[in-house]
């Protein structure tokens, strides 16, 4: 009995870690600590449950071996495979790992409500509300897990969106909300003992949906997509708490069903779009005829790497606007390298980083930390702005749609309203790009013709480094 | 109806829990700087990898022949494993980066 008493001590000290834990992460100086809080939470959680919990098999019954066996063999290979892949991992890459991770928690709750329902019909015939719980984690984790799959597979360029979009795919997602509606409903009141096969076909259409769901939301939403998939896990997570009556199953996943859902919010806001927008509206697709007014007919000036150099390196202030394309080529370290040379140079040089840099809030930062960018020279939007006017160049490495001046004076554009880059009221602008291709969300950026604007075409890296060779020969 | 009802007298401690956790969980998040939000959610992420919990308790709950019960269980525990160890170890590594722009 002691020992009962001693897991709930571990599950309220690891209840408290989550929260002060999140709390910290919220907070720069103390993200990283506030996560190692929490891991050490979970940490105890687990390993209490596996040491203490009442339901372990007791020392004198023969499934014990074999379950333990079958547990710690689960734990190690999820551990090893899990520390593999997080450390392997490129910067970059980030936010399809956090969608992998996602979908494989949501896959748990999924599997643990088919494992829950089947003891249930065994024992006895189950209530009708413990039966719409489990349904409820399981067509949560079955959609979180297919979902996160697929925003996984979008963010790697494994998939096209028009590969899996059909017709009027808003339709078929509302029909299968109905179906699945309908077999929750039969499964809980109608099939009696003929259940489990219903629940497990709805385990199945909830796969399809999970799928189905994502499958029309363009690459560029594919953050907000995976931030609601993480509150959906939150939720099963919590879900399944009430099942097993367990607190800091209850309490963790209702703190990351409730933060997530915030946070998918605030990352709208950074966007300037509403949630029912990312999620129903189709962006990108629309996109391309709405502006195509702006394509053919206009001339782009080049510039070349000797006057690129000359450019900036007589100049008093630059600004840097790195995009995807930076990241992508992996080019942040020869930035700063030429960040490095500007600035021995006299050249004040400040980074304009828009909160959609990247493919996740946040994401740039990381990555030009990961560069050793000092912390108080990379700005947010709103002060970029201020400066940015004042500014002698501005350099766009691999940036498009935050930079795209349509979202502030071409209400027929699909991103009209979105917060972007100021980038044209600056003196030049010199735009490194690897091709006239539109940017992520597909849409023509008119910045590229724009008098002030010179292209310098290539991939980012390479001439990154042919400029900082060039300003060296100066 | 009734069933509801019932359900909610069950678990009035519950479902008290469950309402402040999401207020909570509001509070906490709500005032977070954009550059927070990967690591954030990554955080969170991790933190819904709690499930692994449920996870180990079916595995528990099996009986020892029921082979088909023991492998969703062991898979679960194998997903919920990965969702933990990979989530914190990856937010951690995002954070990593934080720390060095002080020196």
């Amino acid at each position: 009995m002691l020992i009962t008493y001693l897991l709930d001590l571990l599950y309220l000290i690891a209840a408290i870690t989550f929260v002060v834990g999140l709390k910290q992460l919220s907070h720069p100086d103390t993200a990283r600590r506030g996560n190692q809080l929490a891991a050490i939470g979970m940490a105890l959680a687990v390993l209490g449950t596996l040491l203490m919990h009442p339901a372990a098999p007791s020392s004198d019954s023969s499934a014990r071996t074999l379950k333990l066996a079958l547990l710690y063999t689960a734990l190690g290979l999820g551990g090893f495979i899990g520390w593999r892949a997080a450390y392997k991992v490129k910067m970059t890459a980030m936010p399809q790992m956090v969608s992998l991770f996602n979908g494989l928690g949501g896959g748990c709750a999924a599997l643990l409500a088919i494992a829950e329902m089947k003891l249930q019909y065994i024992q006895h015939h189950p209530t009708a509300t413990g039966m719409i719980l489990v349904l409820f984690t399981m067509f949560f984790g079955a959609v979180s897990l297919t979902g996160s799959l697929l925003a996984y597979a979008k963010l790697e360029d494994l998939v096209k969106d028009s590969a899996i979009t059909l017709p009027r795919h808003g339709l078929v997602n509302m029909i299968l909300v109905f179906i699945i509606l309908g077999l929750i409903g039969y499964t809980v009141w109608g099939a009696g003992d003929a259940g489990l096969t219903w629940g497990l076909i709805l385990f199945a259409v909830a796969l399809l949906y999970g799928f189905s769901f994502v499958a029309p939301i363009g690459g560029a939403d594919m953050p907000v997509v995976i931030s609601v998939l993480n509150s959906c896990t939150g939720l099963t997570a919590a879900a399944a708490g009430i099942i097993y009556d367990n607190l800091i199953m209850l309490v963790g996943g209702i703190l990351v069903g409730a933060s997530g859902s915030i946070l998918t919010i605030l990352m709208c806001k950074a966007m300037n779009r509403s949630l029912t927008n990312v999620l129903v509206g189709n962006f990108g697709g629309g996109g391309a005829t709405a502006t195509g007014k702006t394509a053919g007919d206009q001339t782009v000036k080049e510039i070349n790497l000797t006057d690129a150099a000359v450019l900036l390196n007589y100049s008093q202030s630059v600004a840097i606007v790195p995009g995807y394309g930076l990241a992508v080529a992996q080019a942040q370290k020869i930035c700063k390298e030429l960040d490095d040379l500007l600035e021995s140079n006299g050249v004040e040089v400040r980074y304009a980083i828009h909160p959609v840099a990247g493919r996740m809030p946040g994401h740039m930062n990381v990555l030009l930390a990961e560069a050793d960018v000092p912390y108080n020279k990379l700005f947010d939007l709103e002060e970029a702005n201020e400066f940015l006017a004042k500014t002698d160049v501005v350099v766009v490495v691999g940036a498009n749609d935050v930079v795209n001046p349509a979202a502030k004076d071409d209400p027929s554009s699909p991103i009209y309203g979105m917060p972007v880059l100021e980038v044209w009221e600056a003196k030049n602008v010199i735009v490194m790009k690897r091709s006239m291709k539109s940017g992520y969300a597909g849409i023509e950026n008119d910045l590229f013709y724009h008098p002030k604007t010179k292209m310098l075409f290539g991939d980012a890296k390479d001439t990154l480094i042919k400029l900082s060779s060039e300003v060296k020969a100066l | 109806m009734e069933a509801i009802l019932q359900f909610l007298h069950d678990n009035l401690l519950m479902v008290y829990l469950l309402i402040f956790s999401i207020l909570l969980g509001i509070e906490v998040i709500s005032k977070v700087p954009a550059v927070l939000h990967t690591p954030l959610m990554s955080g969170a992420n991790a933190i819904h990898g709690v499930v692994l919990v449920g996870a180990i308790i079916v595995l528990f709950q099996a009986r020892a022949d029921d082979y088909w019960s023991l492998s969703v269980g062991f898979v679960a525990v194998v997903f919920g494993t990965l969702n933990v160890v990979g989530g914190f170890a990856v937010t951690d590594r995002m954070l990593e980066m934080f720390k060095k722009k002080k020196k």
